[in-house]
């Protein structure tokens, strides 16, 4: 399915990086574990699911439900890159229509079972973006992709594909991690090896990319940045932070502009 | 690709299904006493939380509360922030209606050094606390909790077993003593000091007993007078509260040492009033060395024009007691070294109790209800689900940074005053001046008491 090719691009090859998909097999069973070893992402689900629910009500997009328990009710939002389903399931639980694509397939059957588990109706998928994009043009409220970036080499095509699903106006929020000297120190070298909050060989440097160059690459595809917050995380209270600092990781929210013709 | 099977840990035969199944409820809450019922009451009318299924387990027969001229003789005194809460969950109008009292200045003073310390005025317009009835309180929580479409409330059924999940996405179950069984995503122990909750999560529990018993009295006046002040004088013996009821009423809170207390339960009411009149004004031999210090220290804070203890009052005289409105009740120190666990968070005395003499516990109780309607609040608006362990842990850390350092200030103020010892007076009565005269201190205590 992976080797799949894909008219879409002139490449014919999709962005996802096979390397990556044989890493994270290794702690699928460690996904839904919230104090093991993707606690971080666990615990990073308290800004970014505020930030993709504020995100939305200043775009615009939803009123009046902010105080309900639904408050994303009727929005529909694709998760690019959902893994287990960590981000998918809160949104979903926030009355989103969530579609949530991972190129791994046992990521995604993963996700299926917990959320079946949970009550939850999420429309997983195991696909490229890529692919997704050639049949769900101009479909989606909201795009998400956190935690993703890092992880793949042809950024410009990913985001492209990403913003071909989003509707005229709708958002794509992002978060990553930034191509600094101290995100290289801190993000890789101490929270690989001396930390160890992830496993060795998550993140590669060269595949990191500043807010400045994203921003760009999304002002190329008809986005308009709206907001980028910097993110800290407290590695011995396992919390994250805004920050003014996007120096490490970082959150955005863009807006897709609806084309004049 | 073909699809791999991965071991997964947790597969189960049933269904997670949340408010599917009719014995099942998103939160339980045991306990229906004013932390219980204040509880179910908050969170229903929480709009956040307006799609979560709520059930109040209350052991006791639902109370009827009948309006009578006679007041109750178990009061509480509620801190602003508590008188907040009432008044954003409606309780409060129930309340006005009926009857209450507001503290405007508190008096409290040393029974064996001329050290005396007052806070708020009489003629301001804020309260410093407001005295209320036990029954009136939960009567006009229980009115107000009706209005409430998502809490089921169950009277007169006891739980007989908790038992609580070893997974963080199992149910809790709760078998019932006539048999039947209900599950919850989160249990909530409100049911009070003797926590059948907090015995079933295992968790330490920190215990002492005060060798104080506490006798409260409804009182009647001597003269009808403005009273907005509460008293409190520290006998060697232990504190003694006044708290006023209406113009012609008080209330008593007395803590004393066992025997005398014993005493004070088998003499006539009249003797009983003089008792109480003798524990208001008797004066104890004063030591010299303290006399004079303090004297001193008054003199030195007249000096830097601070405020000084001109407004001292003396406390209404007692005529007589409400007939059988004695009673007393032990006193005690304990305090759940977690409050939460897998699926339960503990609120209220369940989780903490403390001495009176501060009159702080039944607010620390309706802090834990603010701080865990905030908490689970977020945590739905952020979607997590209603017992994210996480979101749990931050109402511990958040009650527990506040509610242990004003326990082991009250035990701190207990141990202080229920000594004679001479430098140990000394040090308190000028602690307390001291206090009294450098006002950015004593808003402090201000503060941390409301």
């Amino acid at each position: 399915m992976l080797k799949r090719s894909f008219r879409f691009h002139n490449t014919g090859a999709n962005t996802v990086d096979k390397k990556e998909i044989d890493h994270f097999q290794n702690f699928l069973e460690e996904w839904w574990n919230e104090f093991g070893s993707m606690k971080a992402l666990h615990s990073m689900n308290k800004l970014r699911v505020p930030f993709i629910r504020d995100g939305l009500v200043n775009s615009g997009r939803i009123r009046d439900k902010i105080k309900t328990p639904t408050a994303l009710e009727g929005v529909s939002l694709l998760d690019v890159g959902c893994g287990g389903g960590i981000l998918s399931e809160p949104l979903a639980r926030l009355g989103c229509n969530v579609t949530g694509l991972d190129a791994n397939p046992n990521a995604i059957e993963l996700a299926k079972h917990h959320s079946e588990k949970q009550g939850l109706k999420i429309n997983y998928a195991a696909s490229s973006v890529e692919e997704h994009a050639s049949q769900y043009f101009e479909t989606y409220d909201a795009v998400v992709a956190s935690e993703v970036l890092e992880h793949v080499t042809q950024k410009n095509e990913f985001v492209d594909a990403c913003i071909k699903c989003l509707k005229p106006n709708g958002s794509i929020f992002i978060t990553t991690i930034s191509k600094t000297n101290l995100a290289y120190f801190l993000g890789i070298l101490v929270s690989e090896n001396v930390l160890r909050l992830l496993p060795r060989g998550t993140h590669q440097f060269e595949k990191l990319i500043e807010p400045s160059r994203l921003q760009r690459i999304l002002e190329d595809y008809d986005c308009r940045t709206e907001l980028i917050h910097g993110m800290c995380y407290n590695f011995l209270t396992n919390t994250w932070h805004w920050c003014p600092d996007t120096s490490i990781n970082y959150a955005l929210h863009a807006v897709k502009i609806k084309s004049e013709d | 690709m073909k699809s791999q099977k991965f071991p997964i840990a947790a597969v189960r035969a049933c269904a997670y299904s949340d408010s599917v199944s009719k014995t099942h409820y998103d939160i339980i809450i045991s306990g229906g006493g004013m932390i219980g019922s204040s509880l179910a009451c908050t969170l229903g009318k929480n709009t956040r939380l307006s799609n979560k299924r709520i059930l109040l387990l209350e052991a006791g027969k639902e109370k009827s509360y009948s309006f009578t001229g006679k007041y109750s003789n178990r009061v509480v005194s509620l801190n602003p922030a508590t008188h907040k809460l009432l008044n954003d969950i409606n309780a409060w109008s129930h309340i006005k209606n009926s009857r209450f009292a507001a503290v405007k200045r508190l008096q409290v003073w040393d029974a064996i050094s001329d050290a005396c310390i007052t806070f708020g005025d009489e003629n301001a317009i804020e309260d410093i606390s407001y005295i209320v009835e036990n029954d009136l309180l939960l009567d006009a929580v229980s009115k107000e909790l009706k209005n409430v479409n998502n809490v089921e409330v169950i009277y007169n059924t006891r739980a007989k077993e908790y038992s609580l999940p070893l997974h963080n996405e199992d149910k809790v179950q709760i078998t019932l003593e006539n048999g039947s069984s209900i599950t919850c995503s989160l249990l909530l122990g409100c049911d009070g000091f003797n926590s059948h909750v907090r015995k079933a999560m295992q968790t330490q529990y920190v215990t002492w007993n005060y060798n104080q018993m506490g006798i409260v009295a409804t009182m009647e006046l001597s003269e009808e007078i403005q009273n907005v002040i509460a008293w409190q004088r520290f006998l060697p013996t232990g504190p003694i509260a006044f708290l006023p009821l209406n113009s012609k009423q008080s209330s008593l809170v007395w803590s004393t040492v066992p025997d005398e207390a014993k005493k004070l339960l088998q003499i006539s009411e009249a003797e009983f009033v003089d008792a109480i009149n003798g524990a208001m004004y008797q004066t104890y031999q004063h030591s010299n060395i303290i006399d004079t210090a303090t004297k001193i220290f008054d003199n030195f804070v007249r000096f830097f024009n601070w405020p000084v203890d001109m407004s001292r009052r003396y406390p209404p005289k007692i005529s007589r007691i409400e007939e059988g409105s004695r009673a007393a009740f032990p006193l005690g120190f304990g305090h759940a070294a977690s409050y939460i666990s897998k699926g339960v968070a503990l609120v209220g005395d369940a989780a903490h109790r403390i001495h009176p003499l501060a009159g702080q516990g039944v607010n620390l109780g309706f802090g834990d209800i603010i701080c865990l309607n905030e908490v689970l609040g977020n945590a739905v608006s952020c979607g997590s689900v209603i017992n994210d362990l996480s979101y749990l842990k931050e109402y511990e850390t958040q009650r527990q940074r506040y509610n242990v350092p004003t326990m082991l200030g009250v035990d701190g103020l207990y141990r202080l005053y229920n000594n004679d010892f001479a430098p140990v007076v000394l040090l308190r009565s000028l602690g307390l001046q001291a206090t009294h005269a450098i006002n950015p201190v004593k808003d402090k205590v201000i503060d941390w008491a409301s």
